[in-house]
């Protein structure tokens, strides 16, 4: 790339001043086209090779059934049917809904409440802000094992706490009711952080005027934050809900590390039993068939929050 | 599956003391697996052309050399070399638990090894999928019959027995006489091992008195020991849900949280029992013999015995078996290379030198070799074991079938459910994968 730097620059300086110029040279064009060609292949390549490549051949492989060894052989719809009727594929959905239900009003809400606090100026909130998105790059599978844990039901932290004050001490991660609570405890704790961030900045773009304009106008602090602050941060808001429901959907590091989809399938989730299929049980086709119908459901999930976001999201 | 299963524990004993090797293993064998990268060696290529033009390259792909065996494999590949100078081996070591996953995605891929190592449950799955060679250019005489049987389809082989290892049940023998009870013998049955154990239990000292994983694997081979069979005689329906069965299953999921620690007491996480049995707080334990090597170091005195029965005696065994890929261009010297690594001399002796499995060669003087070392004193016992043997019941959708079964019996344990509702709940499940 270095050694090509002065000429792309020389190359620019006289694109740049092509335009005007009254005949347009072919030679010209055709050299813009090469550097557009040039600029875009480093994404462009990697997307065609390791996304829609493999997209593609997932949509194949979908379509037949294989186990990995031997040939795989055509059978249509088979896979979408057999997965439709199958409970497991209903449970891995059902499971999933669960999490992203528990999990977006937590990180949202527990984000929102992290931005607002540490959207002030005080000692240390530097320090602070950083300190709760740290989990946010940390990899998943050391936070899953610190909260599988600090979860033990029988020696973890959280339930000799519960038993300090005597609470009622949960089997979390052994126990099929609390197996998903589990999961979404760790989850938002982890992503709280990326959450604060997004509204922080939101936070911050909120005119001062405008909350000035509220308290002259008699608004109490929770009038500002409710009807001037919430509604200028839709944006942000938006931003967080859609991200955080596409994630949510694709879950799957937490529960593969925390529960293992257990106890008895209590927190198997539709990535999980994507994996499953293709690696323990021998069926990459209905496997891919299942990440297909998981793609589906995500967008349209999505369609309509874009559709949706119109009736709430206010672009100040 | 997942704590009773051997290949899998044998690479979770080795533990650290055996990091440091792998390490400067990785370095040794390294070289080999590169392709000629380096400067000296592209330099070494064009003289070494004529040569290489000669030269065979084959590739061996293992799980059961990871985790401190290394070097002792290298050592066979090494002899091997020697005897057949026009043949290079590439070997790859993975560990079990990304090993099939590994091995699945390079088939799917068609860039599998020439030769690679299989247990029993899997080289159903891959011959019947045709991914193997047939072996028949091999002299199996040398290996023992059962076991050459074991990995061949209507009379021929394609899988050669590499090393067989069966489960016992350890015995802490100080904590035998510390409690005064007498230790176990092979006459045992599940009443005495029971009765035993609640007499060792001494929640106080936090000493446990017995260990069993509840799971598939223990399931079908105390059905078995209470004179049960897992599937009907021809396969097509499951027999589990018997009376034998459900007094197979009560005997397992029974023990957990009485004589036996629970789920939620770490039961069933690596490494879990083994650190119980070495620190001295668990009296008697189910396990397999590639423990020997890691407890050798136990500071108190133990031994083995064949595991109780009840109706009959029954012991698990498992089989690693090395193949050859159908797709390998080099099936000669990759066949060769496999009868090497499973039924030479040099093979053999490694292992037994090792302690690293059993061999599965017909030799009476490699045995006595075995049997000489201790502890345990008893390793006669290991023997013993093989004369009741009882192996897993195969299906096509076999790991489907494992998991409901170890699902089921955890919800027993659990005490989410009797043992009676989860043994029809698993024939419930388990009898539609029958038909596939």
């Amino acid at each position: 790339m270095t050694t090509t730097a002065p000429a792309m620059a020389s190359t620019t300086a006289s694109a740049a001043t092509a335009p005007p110029t009254p005949s347009p040279r072919r030679g010209g064009r055709r050299r813009q086209l090469g550097w557009a060609v040039l600029f875009l292949a480093p994404s462009a390549v990697p997307l065609l090779l390791f996304s829609l490549l493999p997209m593609g051949v997932s949509l194949w492989v979908s379509l037949q059934q294989w186990n990995l060894i031997s040939d795989p052989t055509f059978v249509g719809l088979d896979n979408y049917r057999s997965l439709l009727a199958d409970e497991r594929t209903r449970a891995s959905f059902w499971h999933t809904l669960t999490y992203i239900g528990g999990y977006l009003p937590l990180v949202y809400a527990g984000g929102l409440a992290l931005a607002v606090g540490l959207n002030h100026t005080f000692r240390g909130v530097g320090a602070l802000r950083t300190a709760y998105f740290l989990p946010v790059v940390t990899s998943w599978v050391v936070v899953a094992l610190v909260w599988q844990w600090l979860l033990n039901p029988s020696t973890g932290l959280v339930n000799h706490l519960l038993g300090l004050v005597g609470l009622p001490q949960p089997g979390w991660w052994t126990d099929p009711a609390w197996a998903m609570p589990s999961v979404i405890l760790a989850s938002a704790w982890k992503d709280l952080g990326f959450v604060m961030v997004i509204l922080l900045a939101g936070l911050q773009a909120v005119p001062q005027e405008l909350l000035d304009a509220a308290k002259v106008d008699g608004a109490n602090a929770w009038q500002r934050f409710r009807h001037v602050t919430l509604p200028l941060l839709s944006p942000a808001t938006f931003f967080v809900v859609v991200i955080s429901l596409i994630n949510g959907f694709q879950v799957f590091d937490q529960v593969d590390v925390m529960t293992g989809g257990g106890p008895a399938g209590a927190s198997q989730v539709v990535v999980g039993q994507v994996y499953d299929l293709t690696f323990r049980y021998g069926s990459a086709g209905e496997a891919s068939a299942l990440s297909w119908l998981l793609f589906l459901v995500i967008l349209a999930v999505t369609i309509v929050q874009v559709r949706g976001q119109r009736r709430w999201v206010t672009h100040a | 599956m997942r704590s009773s299963h051997p290949s899998r524990t044998l690479v979770l004993l080795a533990g650290s003391t055996l990091l440091l090797s792998a390490c400067a293993q990785g370095s040794a064998t390294n070289p080999q697996a590169d392709e000629p990268s380096t400067d000296t060696e592209a330099a070494a290529d064009d003289t070494a052309d004529e040569a290489a033009q000669e030269m065979v390259q084959i590739t061996y792909s293992n799980f059961s050399a990871n985790g401190g065996n290394e070097e002792n494999l290298d050592a066979i590949v090494t002899a091997f070399e020697e005897e057949n100078p026009s043949v290079d081996v590439t070997v790859e070591t993975l560990p079990y638990d990304d090993y099939f996953t590994a091995l699945q995605t390079a088939v799917a891929g068609g860039s599998e090894a020439d030769v690679f190592e299989l247990n029993y449950e899997n080289f159903v799955t891959y011959q019947e999928s045709g991914a193997l060679a047939a072996m028949e250019g091999v002299d199996t005489s040398a290996y023992v019959p059962s076991l050459v049987e074991a990995f061949a389809v209507d009379g021929t082989s394609y899988g050669l027995p590499e090393s067989f290892s069966n489960v016992v049940l350890f015995y802490n023998a100080d904590l035998f006489e510390e409690a005064g009870v007498e230790p176990p013998t092979s006459d045992w049955t599940w009443q005495d091992e029971r009765a035993a154990a609640e007499q060792l239990t001494d929640a106080g000292a936090g000493v446990w008195g017995d260990y069993q994983p509840i799971s598939f694997h223990e399931f079908y081979k105390a059905l078995a020991q209470n004179g049960g069979t897992f599937l009907s005689e021809d396969g097509s329906a499951v027999a589990f849900d018997s009376p034998e069965g459900v007094e197979a299953a009560e005997w397992l999921v029974g023990k957990s949280g009485t004589t036996m620690p629970s789920a939620e007491d770490g039961a069933g996480t690596p490494d879990f029992d083994s650190g119980l049995f070495m620190d001295g707080e668990l009296a008697m334990w189910h396990t397999g013999i590639w423990m020997f090597g890691a407890m050798a170091e136990a500071d108190f005195a133990w031994d083995i015995v064949v595991e109780p029965g009840m109706q009959a005696q029954a012991s698990a065994m498992f089989a690693n078996t090395v193949v050859v890929s159908e797709r390998s261009e080099q099936q000669e010297a990759a066949q060769a290379f496999a009868a090497y690594v499973t039924g030479s001399d040099v093979a053999a002796q490694t292992r037994i030198e090792a302690g690293w499995e059993l061999p599965p060669v017909d030799d009476e003087s490699l045995n006595a070799a075995y049997l000489e070392q201790t502890p345990p004193a008893n390793r006669a016992a290991v023997f013993e074991a093989l004369d009741e043997v009882v192996l897993p019941p195969v299906i096509a959708s076999q790991q489907e079938m494992q998991d409901i079964v170890t699902e089921e019996l955890t919800e027993a344990a659990a005490g989410r459910k009797t043992a009676q509702e989860a043994v029809d709940s698993a024939a419930e499940r388990v009898a539609p994968l029958l038909g596939e």
